[in-house]
């Protein structure tokens, strides 16, 4: 295939340049978090610091004793709450696309419902509702009302439908009941449509601010996207710090993102065909 | 007694198939189903917070206070001005990217991871970084001023406030999209390209008649995201703005709004639940609308 070099080189540009202008931002912030405050105050655009130094990185889980606790906080919700969603859509996909029972048409339509309802509109009652239950400031109340998802309990029946009966039919001669097949057979060959799950859900969690912010009003429950809002109003001019903690805060995605890589595309495919 | 055995079969697949779906229906109808039915009511009521919960049945003067209060009108014009110029701009650099990493260039990984970045960081370290970026003595001004471009306050100016989170925002979600794209573009197949070719076609005629129509379905699905996601706008807001919509109301948007009157201030939830049916309701027919314009022009 014959290309014009000129257009090649246009499409060059556009690529490295937006490439500068993605990275920019976080080297910025990658190189204020080794900056001293001296450094921060005087507004030089140095993107290599002149004293580096690791202090911010200390600092921020000695001057906010609380970090760790958010650190953990936010761990937690987010791995236990992404495990929920795997077993439950999972298990809600099989059903509807495997099993048959009454009402099972009108189930699967108000799950389609539900992915058109926007969250603002449920919002206020939830925060009524786990008010009503105790669950206000609690991990219950971060992760129950989230533990199922109507996006992917639609991937998994689509995956489910596609997936050979021969398998299932094999382990119903061993003698295996419906749930020993599910959770033995099923489940661990589905394991691409689970990895892209578990990153886009385990985003979801990690990175939400509304929900935190209404159900968490306790600093000790705090998640880090609400730590680090209180945080930058406690050390306002203190960017180094700010810079420091919101880097800590990125790198866990990061390492997920090395591992699902290949999943996390396949995901977004996914979205993008329904 | 085949028969007997065979409905008693299928007696134990439905209690099976209700058991695989007990989570999803408990969780759905507590979290989901049963608050739906409550918005509704509450956005009839007045609720009043002290103590317990305590409703006063008001008709529609939930709905009636929409038309005559100010800050719904200001947080209404931002949504809009803010959803009109975002949606088209992010939706157009998605589109360009994608096309130009599909175009066999070399490095196309080392340039996806690149993109990647922004959808994988969280909105509230975005914010903070945009912010330190913004900053009156800060990168964005000090790059402006050795361009001989003028500086602003980005952060305390009304005038570009809001304007300081579209620029961000914009960077922040087409890449995301561009991934979306980046799937059609490779499912258009290279016989269509082909044959242009053969006819002399340039490339940018080639992007225009082949690439463009192709695109189209997925263009309609980015566009409907697009839309959903702005009209939500809250995180970069309540960050920007300590959670009050400033400078001068002017990054005060909708969600915002529901949020200081469902949380910020006594006796409004019910006022609060009205505005968000109010935006469920907007969000519904631009989707409705972007709908039947795209199918309008496939007609073509």
């Amino acid at each position: 295939m014959k290309k014009r070099p000129i257009g090649k080189t246009i499409l060059y540009v556009i690529l490295i340049v937006y490439a500068v202008i993605t990275l920019v931002p976080f080297l910025w912030a990658l190189s204020s978090s080794f900056k001293s405050l001296g450094e921060i105050v005087s507004g030089s655009i140095n993107f290599i610091p002149k004293n580096f130094t690791i202090d911010n990185y200390k600092e921020i889980f000695t001057r906010e004793p609380l970090f760790g606790r958010w650190l953990f906080n936010s761990l937690f919700i987010a791995v236990v709450g992404t495990f929920l969603n795997l077993i439950f859509n999972s298990m809600a996909g099989y059903a509807l696309a495997r099993l048959s029972f009454p009402g099972k048409k009108s189930i699967f339509i108000i799950i389609l419902a539900v992915l058109m309802i926007p969250f603002q509109v449920t919002l206020i009652p939830n925060f009524l509702i786990l008010k009503a239950f105790g669950w206000l400031n609690t991990y219950q109340g971060m992760i129950i009302p989230g533990a199922v998802n109507a996006t992917f309990i639609f991937m998994m029946r689509q995956f489910f439908i596609n997936f050979p009966k021969e398998v299932e039919e094999a382990a119903a001669i061993d003698g295996l009941g419906k749930f020993g097949t599910f959770f033995r057979i099923v489940l661990p060959l589905a394991k691409p449509a689970l990895a892209a799950q578990t990153i886009f859900v385990f985003m979801a969690f990690w990175n939400d601010f509304m929900r935190p912010l209404i159900i968490l009003s306790d600093e000790s429950m705090f998640t880090l996207p609400l730590g680090l809002n209180s945080f930058k109003g406690q050390f306002i001019s203190y960017w180094n710090y700010i810079m420091a903690a919101s880097m800590v805060f990125t790198l866990p995605i990061l390492i997920l993102y090395a591992f699902f890589n290949r999943y996390f595309v396949k995901g977004i495919k996914f979205t993008g065909e329904k | 007694m085949v028969k007997s055995s065979s409905s008693k079969k299928l007696r134990r697949e439905a209690g099976q198939g209700y058991l695989f779906m007990a989570p999803v229906l408990i969780i759905l109808g507590i979290f989901v189903i049963a608050p739906i039915l409550c918005a509704i009511y509450l956005s009839f009521h007045k609720v009043e917070l002290l103590g317990g919960t305590h409703l006063e049945f008001r008709g529609l003067d939930n709905f009636m206070k929409i038309t005559f209060d100010d800050r719904a009108h200001i947080a209404l014009k931002n949504t809009f001005i803010y959803v009109v110029i975002v949606v088209p701009l992010q939706t157009l650099l998605a589109l360009v990217l994608a096309a130009s990493l599909n175009a066999g260039m070399k490095g196309q990984k080392f340039f996806r991871i690149v993109y990647f970045l922004p959808t994988l960081t969280s909105s509230a370290v975005l914010t903070l970084i945009f912010m330190w970026m913004y900053n009156q003595n800060g990168l964005i001004n000090h790059i402006l001023d050795m361009l001989h471009l003028p500086t602003y306050n980005w952060i305390g100016d009304p005038s570009v406030a809001l304007l300081a989170i579209m620029i961000m925002n914009i960077w922040a979600t087409a890449p995301f999209f561009m991934v979306i794209y980046l799937a059609a573009l490779q499912d258009i197949p290279d016989s269509h390209y082909e044959a242009a070719e053969l006819d002399g076609a340039t490339g940018l005629q080639k992007f225009w008649h082949i690439t463009v129509p192709n695109l189209r379905p997925v263009t309609s699905f980015v566009v409907i995201m697009g839309l959903i996601g702005t009209f939500q706008l809250f995180d970069q807001s309540y960050i920007f703005s300590g959670g009050s919509g400033g400078p001068n109301n002017s990054t005060l948007t909708v969600v915002l709004l529901i949020y200081q009157y469902a949380f910020k201030s006594l006796g409004t939830m019910g006022y609060a639940t009205a505005l968000a049916f109010m935006l469920a309701i907007i969000i519904l027919i631009a989707t409705l609308l972007q709908r039947k314009f795209s199918k309008e022009e496939s007609l073509y």
